[in-house]
């Protein structure tokens, strides 16, 4: 059997979201307060209990957390990609339910960095196990994470390619306008080019303006298979495609700088699913940085290598142009806590069910979530699409 | 080569396994590459095995790299203080990933001429920062002038 045969297409669905996010940056919960909330809220969203879960995704510790909920799963899944982690969690959910391991799937999230500052709580970090190669060779040298990687990324894009920081503060802008629509945004007043140009340089030739913000947030998904998904309240969300690849770690060992393993993923999800690019009618694309988002319309074909730049800069991704690119308001001006990629499930769900409210994409029936992980290392797609799309 | 004493703001590296050979080796102003010579590539960072082709560590050797570099992107740190690097004494830096004539590419900082001025393309050649043990942490600095478009030839 072809790797296109053993497709996922229809398989699983995603059946229940919660998010939790302030506009003032700060949520009131932390740590397992906040992950049970979010579980518990996602499946009452879904019209199930814990009682139905048999399956449960934490990118730290699923086995804890399993425990921790009182369940006892026969799928547990801890991928940790960074931020990609809840679209790998989606496809191997996917994955999982089509070969009968489990049925019902809960992933999780819940990151409060912003209060853990304010409230002057310890953050656990764990340091990494065994040989860390970012320790001996670039440590040394003060390349400032996450924020470094991806100016080096800019600074080649603009080099080979002739983009600009002005094209680059489009995407902030277009964002930004998107936020100004959701009352849960964390910034909401519109931006100009000229403001993120003047805001001061980071890690050049990326501005403040440029990167994702730290906030407090949390949210949970629940997926089950197609066949259960149509007798559960809310519409399915169906996985029509999901794809993921990581080509390095540190970004030293990226092979080519302007291209990310979206490249690979974006192309193979889109090919399970049967539709391009042009099919989409709502892009949650990862925006920990406006070169991030940049890349993405690459790699995921919206656009040629190398025309992102011209692309962007006509402004057509905010509401009402040509692309409806991160409604919510994205990592830029929504909420960043640190591994976003919860978030752009959370949102592509409720546009696909038509619970966008004011930011809501008219007849919206194909969502793409694509989640980019560490130091653009992991991306990971899940196209996405409502009954009509099957 | 650089005389500068030691920079106790400087994070030192830890030294692996694979890559003790490298680094003894600065302590004589060495800049080392591992090199596969079933695929006759270069191997960074140092492995066990060659990524490339998959030899053995029997195929894997240390050779002499000229110490010249074209920059392949460079960012500068506005902030040092938000990195926590303290080495440029609270000055803006350059932060550069270098292609050395040997293939591989490194992470490293370009030093002896403005931040800003530093470009992709630019030649740049091996110069040595001190570190408290012995070791040299390798930099690179532009050859031929301030704007990297000498004679190719070693800065050291």
């Amino acid at each position: 059997m072809s790797r296109v045969d053993r497709s996922l297409r229809g398989a699983a669905a995603i059946v229940g979201v919660a998010d939790d996010v302030s506009p003032t940056g700060e949520l009131d919960r932390f740590g397992r307060d906040l992950e049970v909330a979010m579980v518990l809220d996602a499946l009452e969203d879904a019209g199930l209990t814990l009682a139905d879960v048999d399956g449960v995704c934490h990118p730290e510790s699923a086995v804890g957390f399993a425990e921790y909920l009182g369940v006892h799963p026969t799928f547990v899944e801890s991928t940790m990609t960074g931020g990609s982690s809840y679209e790998v969690h989606v496809e191997h959910a996917a994955a999982a339910i089509a070969a009968g391991v489990c049925d019902v799937v809960v992933s999780v999230y819940a990151a409060t960095p912003r209060s853990d500052r304010t409230q002057g709580r310890r953050r656990e970090w764990r340091r990494p196990s065994g040989p860390n190669p970012m320790a001996e060779w670039d440590l040394p040298y003060g390349l400032r994470t996450p924020m470094g990687p991806y100016a080096l990324a800019a600074a080649r894009h603009m080099y080979e390619f002739g983009t600009t920081s002005e094209q680059l503060a489009q995407i902030a802008v277009s964002t930004r306008q998107w936020a100004a629509l959701n009352p849960r945004a964390r910034y909401r007043d519109p931006i100009t080019i000229e403001d993120v140009l003047a805001s001061p340089l980071q890690v050049s030739p990326l501005h403040l303006l440029d990167c994702c913000l730290v906030t407090d947030g949390a949210g949970a998904f629940v997926m089950t298979s197609a066949e259960r998904a149509r007798s559960l309240p809310k519409p399915p969300v169906f996985v029509l495609g999901a794809a993921t690849c990581t080509d390095h770690m540190v970004i030293g060992q990226m092979p080519d700088l302007p291209t990310t393993p979206g490249a690979v993923s974006g192309p193979r999800a889109f090919e399970m699913a049967g539709l391009e690019p042009s099919d989409v009618d709502v892009l949650m694309g990862y925006d920990s940085f406006t070169i991030t988002a940049l890349l993405h319309l690459e790699d995921l074909g919206f656009c040629k290598k190398g025309e992102g730049g011209p692309f962007v800069a006509d402004g057509h991704l905010g509401p009402g142009g040509s692309l409806a690119m991160n409604t919510n308001g994205g990592g830029l001006s929504f909420t960043h806590p640190g591994m976003y990629g919860m978030f752009l499930i959370t949102e592509a769900t409720r546009q696909l069910r038509g619970e966008g409210g004011d930011r809501q994409v008219a007849g919206a029936e194909v969502a793409v979530a694509h989640g980019s992980g560490m130091f653009l290392s992991v991306m990971s797609t899940a196209v996405l699409g409502t009954e009509a799309t099957l | 080569m650089s005389t500068a004493e030691a920079s106790p703001s400087r994070f030192e590296p830890p030294v692996g396994v694979e890559g003790k050979a490298f680094w003894e080796a600065t302590r004589e102003g060495r800049l080392l590459v591992q090199w596969c010579t079933s695929c006759d590539r270069g191997v960074f960072y140092p492995r066990v095995f060659c990524p490339h082709c998959a030899a053995g560590a029997g195929a894997l050797e240390w050779r002499d790299a000229s110490g010249r570099a074209t920059v392949y992107a460079a960012v500068v740190e506005h902030r040092p203080e938000a990195a926590g690097a303290k080495f440029s004494g609270g000055q803006p830096y350059c932060v550069a990933l270098v292609d050395l004539e040997e293939g591989v590419r490194m992470l490293t900082n370009v030093v002896g001429c403005p931040p800003d001025d530093v470009h992709c393309g630019m030649a740049v050649g091996v110069t040595w920062e001190p570190l408290s043990d012995g070791r040299r942490l390798p930099l690179f600095e532009p050859v031929g002038g301030s704007d990297g478009r000498g004679d190719g030839g070693a800065a050291s």
